[in-house]
């Protein structure tokens, strides 16, 4: 789905009248950047569940979903500078409500990791990971609409660029951002399984060493356990 | 100004896409190192087994001791 996204995007999608080539950036930032907070809000909504339910698997959902917004998050960032660079003349523009809601929403999502690991019980490091995930979550639509709803400045809006747009404009980001989600659901699912697999494994061993000698389990980990 | 820009266009698109990718391959690339951490671990954890289900066969059952 995401290569027929980027066929679309350099052999169907028209060049932009104003911007050239290099609104065909466009196609990449944007749906990197409404998975990557989707999938912020998508963790808030597995913390609650797992608030609801103290069942683990919520929490692990909640822990996959987060790290790889964040990963995605990077990605707006560097995306965003190079076509700040090229449109603007500048890396990073301070004065641009978007872009520093996004600083600050990725700034506070990569605090996430260091306070699982500063937790050793597991229990309530699931527990305050989830509420951290819940606060977080919110946080997330109320700024891009608060962001939304004042005056903007530069940034252009995803919505515009493709209402206003050809019909082709439409249906390539509209290919892209099915690619994306696809692309993070899917690695949600390799990254839950992997986690899933370690889980057991650790679960194994440790029943194993209470057999029989002491084998060594991994130590301290950010990542929850089933 | 915004010829000069147009010019350097391609190079930029060309390095967005870049980023991308190589952030998604270098995720691909850990996870996979990670799967083979486990691969690992799987085939000692089998081995420790498949040790003691030999040894466990090698010992011949107690028989019933007569209780003073």
């Amino acid at each position: 789905m995401l290569t027929t996204a980027f066929a679309l995007v350099f052999f169907y999608a028209p060049t932009d009248a104003d911007q050239g080539i290099i609104q065909k950036i466009f196609y990449v930032h944007v749906p990197m950047a409404i998975v990557a907070l989707c999938g912020f809000v998508a963790g808030g909504i597995f913390g609650i569940m797992h608030l609801r339910t103290r069942d683990q698997r919520w929490d692990m959902r909640s822990y996959v979903t987060i790290h790889l917004s964040i990963i995605l998050a990077v990605g707006v960032l560097v995306t965003g500078s190079i076509w700040a660079r090229i449109s603007w003349g500048h890396w990073w523009v301070w004065n641009e409500p978007m872009l520093v809601v996004f600083l600050i929403v990725f700034l506070l999502y990569a605090t996430y990791q260091p306070l699982r690991f500063s937790i050793e019980d597991r229990e309530k490091q699931a527990r305050y990971a989830s509420v951290f995930a819940i606060t977080a979550g919110a946080f997330v639509p109320l700024c891009f609409g608060a962001v939304r709803m004042a005056q903007n400045l530069t940034h252009p809006q995803a919505g515009t660029m493709t209402t206003h747009g050809p019909g082709s404009v439409t249906l390539t980001f509209l290919c892209s951002l099915t690619g994306m989600t696809l692309l993070f659901v899917t690695l949600c699912k390799y990254e839950m399984a992997s986690k899933n697999a370690t889980s057991k494994l650790r679960s194994l061993r440790r029943r194993l060493a209470g057999e029989d000698d002491f084998i060594p389990t991994g130590g301290r980990s950010a990542a929850p356990q089933i | 100004m915004l010829e000069l820009a147009f010019a350097g266009g391609d190079r930029y698109v060309a390095g967005a896409y870049i980023v991308f990718l190589a952030l998604i391959l270098s995720y691909l690339a850990i996870m996979a190192s990670k799967l083979s951490k486990i691969e690992r671990e799987v085939v000692e954890i089998s081995e420790i087994v498949e040790r003691r289900a030999q040894g466990a066969e090698a010992v011949p059952p107690r028989s019933k001791e007569p209780v003073a």
